[in-house]
């Protein structure tokens, strides 16, 4: 069942590690947020294949967006 | 005199210029970002230009915009606060070519400290103590690899552009080096635009204590004594006091005279920060040199009755240092908070947000260094630094005291804070006993 991911801080997207069709590990980095001069990870909740990225490198993201889509 | 300064920075340290120049009489002039364009420091000046976009590289990171920020109202002199551009020696060229002052020191000298591999050889040569490690940058994890082991784990892998903590990562064993180096080498490139790595035997249970120098254009470097600074999450301070307690005589003496040998060593002008680890038994070693003012000044300021600020303005116009060395003196204990908008609940994570609630104290022996009032917003772009709590007293645990009041007596709302945390750090018997070391944090000392 799809599961979405969402953002657990406010923040920058900094960098998209991942594309549609990669496949994550649990805690594998989905992509990094950059929020008050840190990189904040927002992980994989569990293992499966990127089905979709909801967002673009330098876009504010609120707490609680979804960011990108498990399969 | 200088006429007008223009404070290149935002927030609490922008404030604290202005009030030293009001002070002295001489203007101010803020500049602000898109996201900074109702905030606090805005108000404070008597003039306020914008100079950009929010994200910080289109304005307070861009030197041409502030260049131009200051020959549009005539500034005579740029401070550029901690942080941003502060330790950026181009910039501090750019300045002084642009026929304004710079408040702080020399660019070579800035350039020399900002090395921290050459920093680590000029101070060695010097006389000052550095911990065992490379004098030039490895290349890559098998050469760490081989001064780790001539120095022995574990290691601190840093980076040679560095500070700030950024790109450090501590390696216990062999197996876990070439990770850590592949991180630490790709966090120092985003961060510095250089991914060069050096290598320091990691010294466990060790204390961060800082010496304050100042030096003035006719050679003269003082010292201000020491701040205690061990409390740190990520490598980053969050309680620093001065003076630092359970230092024994002999280190603070060992410390002073060391701080002002590699200050004078490179011709060292203006305020200054020699920054050591000193081991469980007294040892100590150079860690770096911080070209600028400190975060944490307060402390010393409240510790020896004098301003620092004021005097970086004065040696900045040409004129001497205003105080002897033995005129300097820690009348008084001084503890210092730094408020930041973290969650410390869930691993001290940024907290954006709107101040919806501010409430703060007030009294005999408290000082507040705040860059926000309710209704601030606090922006992704920039350091988390709300406010800083500054407590002195006649004795440390009068002072210690005094802050445990005072962040009963704060609250904030609308983002998560630190107070909660240090509120746990200063109850401690470990801090209220003057046992601290900089791993602490980690090993969960002040959980809730």
């Amino acid at each position: 069942m799809p599961e979405e991911i969402k953002a657990h801080i406010t923040g920058v997207v900094f960098q998209i590690p991942t594309k549609p069709g990669d496949r994550v590990a649990a805690g594998d980095a989905v992509i990094v947020l950059e929020s008050m001069k840190m990189e904040i990870p927002v992980e994989a909740p569990r293992a499966g294949a990127v089905k979709e990225i909801k967002v673009q490198e330098g876009q504010t993201v609120q707490e609680g967006d979804v960011v990108a889509v498990l399969e | 005199m200088i006429r007008a300064v223009l404070v290149a920075n935002r927030g609490e340290i922008a404030r604290r210029v202005f009030r030293a120049c009001r002070q002295l009489g001489i203007r101010t002039v803020a500049v602000y970002s898109e996201a900074d364009r109702n905030a606090v420091h805005v108000r404070d000046a008597d003039e306020a230009v914008p100079i950009g976009g929010a994200p910080a590289r289109e304005s307070y990171l861009s030197a041409e915009r502030i260049l131009e920020a200051a020959r549009q109202v005539r500034a005579d002199a740029i401070h550029p606060g901690y942080g941003f551009l502060s330790e950026n020696w181009r910039f501090a060229q750019a300045v002084r070519d642009a026929t304004i002052v710079f408040i702080g020191p020399k660019p070579d000298a800035i350039r020399k400290m900002g090395d921290k591999i050459e920093a680590r050889r000029l101070m060695a040569a010097a006389g000052v103590p550095v911990l065992p490690g490379s004098f030039t940058p490895v290349a890559d994890a098998a050469e760490a690899q081989r001064v780790a082991g001539h120095v022995g784990f574990p290691v601190i892998l840093k980076a040679a552009a560095g500070g700030g903590g950024i790109g450090m990562a501590r390696v216990g064993k062999e197996a876990e080096l070439p990770t850590a180096f592949t991180t630490a080498s790709r966090r120092a490139q985003a961060a510095f635009g250089s991914g060069e790595l050096y290598v320091e035997r990691y010294l466990e249970r060790s204390r961060h204590v800082e010496i304050q120098v100042f030096g003035d254009d006719s050679g003269r470097v003082v010292h201000l004594h020491e701040r205690e600074c061990s409390i740190q999450r990520r490598h980053q301070k969050l309680v620093e006091e001065s003076p630092a307690p359970n230092l024994s005589e002999s280190s603070k003496a060992g410390l002073t005279r060391a701080a002002v040998a590699g200050a004078l060593a490179i011709g060292y002008t203006n305020a200054g920060t020699m920054e050591f680890l000193v081991s469980e038994s007294g040892e100590f070693y150079f860690l770096e040199m911080n070209t600028r003012l400190q975060v944490e000044h307060p402390v010393t300021e409240e510790s020896t009755g004098l301003d620092l600020v004021v005097a970086q303005l004065r040696v900045a116009s040409g004129e001497q240092l205003p105080w002897s060395q033995t005129e300097i003196v820690q009348g008084r204990a001084a503890v210092e908070c730094r408020v930041y908008a973290e969650d410390p609940a869930k691993g001290f994570l940024p907290s954006p947000g709107t101040v919806s609630k501010l409430v703060l104290p007030s009294g005999d022996g408290i000082r507040i260094e705040s860059g926000i009032d309710a209704g601030s917003t606090v922006s992704v772009h920039y350091d988390p630094l709300l406010l800083k709590l500054v407590t002195h007293a006649p004795t440390r645990a009068q002072a210690v005291q005094r802050m445990a009041d005072a962040l009963d007596g704060s609250a904030i709302e609308g983002v998560r804070t630190t107070i909660p945390f240090l509120r746990r750090v200063i109850a401690s018997n470990e801090f209220r006993q003057g046992r601290v070391h900089t791993q602490m944090l980690e090993q969960g000392a002040f959980n809730a």
